[in-house]
């Protein structure tokens, strides 16, 4: 961790780290200007944003699967809907190419049955963020519910009991009891959430690039990527992340503190 | 309870309301489409390549054939890669599961001198960390760049796997029974080794199978720090032949490029197939302990 000096420094790697003469933010600001800076911090923030906007997903999930009622059937649900988790982040966009391509995958076969003309699905710059963020749903749904139905089996029965003799219907028992018993998980997670907020995972974006789809998909951390590891500038590539890493510090701190105002949740 | 639960069974029966065949018609679309493309990987490997490209494969294999695994037979760079992959996720799990569960059950210590403080430096690195190239300089400058143990050894702690389970170890081994062995004269690694372990069962198969998981899927380690290819995962190798279609650049042309496309084609739906069926399978084994050790772990947390 150290080493994040580096981002202050003109790295030499004849010099070593410490023997490296400092350069400041000069490598700040050298990003700040570039033309990358916009293409790629804009990026980041879409696939954010739009990707935390599928937040609410499994919670309602949790809760309509929640309402199975027959037991072998709700499990077998459940076995279903986690399997995608267990596909690596290679085979998922490898199976996404096969499914999209338009000369002979799924929906071009289904495109041509319509006697129509398949778009190139992958290699489009401005449907990049929905096939990052839907192919994640898929994948990811099922098992990010989990949480949530541990935490809704924890409702006392005698609960739903009560609000039956009441005469409460499925609907109110949801919002009365179930909404309720999900909300100190949702904060915590919903924290966690906002820490990693821009940080868009650097290998699925860097998977599912082409040349194509660059001006959609190129994120601050496959730039850092090409930066450093391709193109060998190490101090510019530093700064890049670093810059990325405080921000996504600073959102994280700031929402922890909104929530321990004002619903007592915290993460410390 | 046996008789409220098939009173509760006979009643809801009697009333198949509007929102019941909503909620299951809900729930089998969702099963076709978690499915579905699965399924259509299945059975595309065992068809014609043609017949898939045409749309003809829909339902069943069309043409059914298995020169896609007899050619995965003849990749060598598949098997090394799985291979390393075995290697990989074992040592890796194993390292990874006793580096975690010490430091869990070390942090769950109350009598842990200053266990606040050491608990926020762990968690302080998942929020925060020097990035991509300090670390890679680190570890070029540690002699891991390009060997084996750099894939098991640096990233071994996952902070989330310590928390998860020591919130684990604090509430679900009393603190008494450090206190009864000590009066036994149990020291404190027999005692974690002899008791602490053996008691917690649910909390290790659930972090074996993460890490298991993990390592299996990962490619990212290697993309960065592995450069000889016989070190390859098999991710990496797959990426190369799914994504990066290696194969078919390396091909010239003419009816001997049409065969080499054509096998290219099989090749990668059998790969998926044979990368993926492994590490599916390992899940209903640990599916017992999984519920018990999730909600243990993570509603508390």
């Amino acid at each position: 961790m150290y080493g994040v000096i580096i981002a202050f420094k003109d790295y030499n790697p004849s010099l070593g780290i410490n023997g490296s003469p400092w350069a400041g933010f000069k490598y700040f600001e050298k990003f700040f200007n570039s033309y990358q800076f916009e293409v790629t911090l804009k990026n980041t923030i879409v696939i954010s944003l739009y990707s935390f906007a599928t937040f609410p997903i499994p919670i309602i999930f949790a809760l309509v699967v929640n309402q199975l009622r027959q037991n072998w059937y709700r499990r077998f649900f459940q076995t279903v809907t986690y399997m995608p988790h267990f596909i690596s982040m290679v085979v998922l966009v490898g199976l996404m190419m096969i499914l999209l391509s338009p000369s002979n995958g799924l929906i071009g076969n289904i495109y041509r049955l319509f006697g129509a003309e398949a778009p190139n699905l992958m290699g489009s710059a401005s449907l990049f963020s929905s096939l990052y963020v839907w192919s994640e749903v898929w994948q990811q749904t099922g098992w990010n519910s989990i949480i949530y139905l541990a935490a809704l089996s924890a409702v006392n029965p005698s609960l739903y009991e009560a609000a039956k003799v009441d005469g409460a219907s499925k609907w109110q028992m949801v919002k009365m009891i179930d909404i309720p018993m999900l909300i100190p998980t949702t904060v915590t997670l919903l924290i966690l959430r906002i820490g990693g907020l821009l940080g868009v995972g650097f290998e699925k974006v860097f998977l599912m690039q082409n040349n194509l789809n660059l001006s959609g998909s190129e994120v601050i951390s496959t730039y850092v990527y090409k930066i450093g590891l391709l193109s060998a500038q190490y101090s510019f590539s530093s700064a890049i992340n670093l810059f990325n890493t405080v921000i996504n510090l600073v959102l994280l701190i700031t929402f922890n503190q909104i929530s321990k105002k004002y619903s007592e949740n915290s993460i410390w | 309870m046996a008789n409220t639960a098939t009173m509760q069974r006979q009643t809801s029966r009697s009333r198949v309301s509007l929102g019941e065949y909503i909620l299951y018609g809900w729930s089998l679309l969702i099963l076709l489409i978690t499915l579905y493309p699965l399924y259509f990987i299945v059975i595309a490997s065992f068809s014609d390549p043609y017949a898939v490209g045409n749309g003809q494969v829909w339902l069943w294999p069309k043409g059914f054939t298995l020169e896609g695994y007899k050619e995965l037979l003849n990749q060598s760079k598949i098997w090394i890669g799985y291979r390393n992959t075995i290697a990989y996720t074992i040592v890796g799990t194993c390292i990874g599961l006793f580096v975690n569960l010490s430091a869990a059950y070390a942090l769950s210590r109350k009598d842990l001198f200053g266990r606040k403080i050491l608990t926020l430096f762990f968690i302080f690195t998942m929020f925060f960390n020097g990035g991509l190239i300090p670390t890679f300089l680190t570890i070029r400058d540690f002699g891991l760049y390009d060997t084996f143990l750099v894939m098991v050894l640096p990233f071994a702690v996952g902070v989330f796997d310590i928390i998860v389970a020591r919130t684990f170890f604090a509430n679900s081994i009393p603190a008494d029974l450090w206190e009864a062995a000590q009066v036994d004269g149990c020291g404190n690694l027999r005692y974690y080794f002899g008791i602490v372990l053996p008691l917690s069962k649910a909390i290790i198969s659930v972090l074996a199978l993460w890490i298991a998981v993990g390592h299996w899927n990962s490619y990212f380690s290697a993309l960065i720090y592995i450069k000889s290819p016989d070190l390859y995962p098999l991710q990496l190798v797959l990426r190369n032949i799914l994504i990066t279609n290696q194969m078919q650049s390396d091909m010239g042309t003419g009816e001997a490029a049409q065969i080499a496309l054509r096998l290219a084609n099989m090749l990668r739906y059998s790969v998926i197939i044979v990368a993926t069926v492994p590490i599916m399978c390992v899940y209903p084994f640990v599916q017992k302990y999984f519920n018990q050790g999730v909600m243990i772990g993570a509603v508390k947390s």
